[in-house]
């Protein structure tokens, strides 16, 4: 569902706010520094960052390669796992049986229940792979504005962080309120007008 | 501007208003679409549109899905005081088409289908294919801004309530009457 797909998903943004140093320099550098990694954390359940349009599992970002035309075209890469909860019920369990052997107790204390827990969490996360992710981006720093290939909200809240630590701008999602005041060319007395609107009734 | 988040709930009936609306338009006025966009030969709704209905406390819910699906019950729906909360749209310009769904509440895309582009033939071809790309989708956009912005300048204006929304019930009261 990406921008050379023949279908895809977008959600638009207004990226507010000027970069005063070198552009080309300061995306560079804020897609560098927040590129995705080379070698994940092997105990975390999700990874995000920066990677190329073009080679998005081998993120390249030393030279232009970036712009095309007016844009800069990049993608934001998310590695997930997915730890199923039916298999973290039964090595919980397994776990319990054999603190319970070993203690010569009957009973788990709640400390102990959530350490078992955590536990259990952190063995199946390293050893579980993580599903990468794919989501274009297309920005427009000229217009202020950006494309982000997916609807999903946890993409969308991921992009929205990342963008902002990287580049020290904030995206503004484009939805009705957000397009009535920032986009239809409104005026402030009409913008006042906006914020005082109630929803109509169309039948009597 | 007010915060994002509570904006974002507050003022999605404009959303869903402008659905609504561009619903009306399209059945009635394809001149005044024409005039906003001179390049649109038509703009119709397109294989769904859904709509939802919170009077009385809860929420009904009603998809139309199909090529061919009437929208007889959507106006039914209209009449018991429902609003469009998502539609495809097919919009034509020249020989080429978009389709789309449009949400009410996010205004966010999906199924976005441009017109079909040339297949990649060499690595030279790569960055005029995503230009190309970016341009049929950037109509779509622009399509939606053009649109939005005129129903905005309505909305605001004393002819919504004066004009629009009558001419709007009239419509509704017409379509559920001769069972269209």
């Amino acid at each position: 569902m990406g921008l050379l797909s023949t279908s895809a998903s977008i959600t638009r943004y207004l990226i507010d706010g000027v970069i005063n140093d070198s552009v080309m320099e300061t995306v560079l550098n804020g897609l560098k520094t927040n590129r995705f990694p080379d070698i994940e954390e092997e105990e975390s359940e999700m990874t995000a960052g920066w990677t190329s349009f073009r080679t998005p599992y081998q993120p390249y970002f030393d030279d232009s390669s970036f712009v095309i035309g007016a844009y800069f075209i990049f993608a934001l890469r998310i590695d997930k796992k997915s730890i199923p909860p039916k298999l973290v019920k039964k090595l919980i369990a397994v776990e319990t049986a054999r603190h319970l052997s070993e203690s010569g107790r009957d009973y788990v204390s709640k400390t102990e229940k959530q350490a078992i827990k955590e536990h259990v969490q952190t063995l199946l996360a390293s050893r579980i792979p993580a599903t990468p992710t794919i989501y274009d981006i297309v920005w427009n720093y000229e217009q202020k504005t950006l494309y982000f290939f997916s609807t999903q909200k946890a993409a969308n809240e991921e992009l929205e962080t990342l963008f902002s630590r990287s580049f020290n701008l904030s995206p503004i999602r484009l939805f009705p309120y957000t397009m009535a005041s920032l986009t239809a060319g409104l005026n402030d007395v009409r913008k006042n007008e906006l914020n005082k609107l109630t929803s109509s009734v169309f039948v009597e | 501007m007010l915060d994002i988040a509570v904006s974002y709930n507050k003022y999605k009936f404009l959303g869903y208003e402008f659905l609504t609306w561009l619903w009306y338009v399209i059945e009635n006025d394809r001149e005044w679409l024409n005039d906003q966009d001179p390049e649109l030969v038509t703009l119709d709704i397109g294989n769904c549109i859904v709509l939802e209905n919170r009077e009385k406390g809860g929420v009904e819910r009603i998809s139309i899905k199909g090529d061919d699906a009437g929208l007889e019950e959507g106006v039914m729906a209209l009449d018991k005081g429902a609003f469009v909360v998502e539609t495809n749209l097919v919009y034509k310009t020249g020989d080429n088409e978009w389709r789309f769904t449009l949400k009410g509440e996010s205004f966010n895309v999906s199924n976005l289908k441009p017109p079909e582009v040339s297949a990649l033939e060499t690595e030279d071809e790569f960055e005029g294919l995503v230009l190309e790309k970016m341009y049929l989708y950037e109509k779509v956009f622009l399509l939606i801004d053009k649109l939005y912005s005129a129903f905005i300048e309505i909305r605001l204006s004393e002819e919504w309530k004066s004009g629009v929304i009558v001419k709007m019930r009239k419509w509704i009261d017409h379509q559920t009457k001769s069972g269209n």
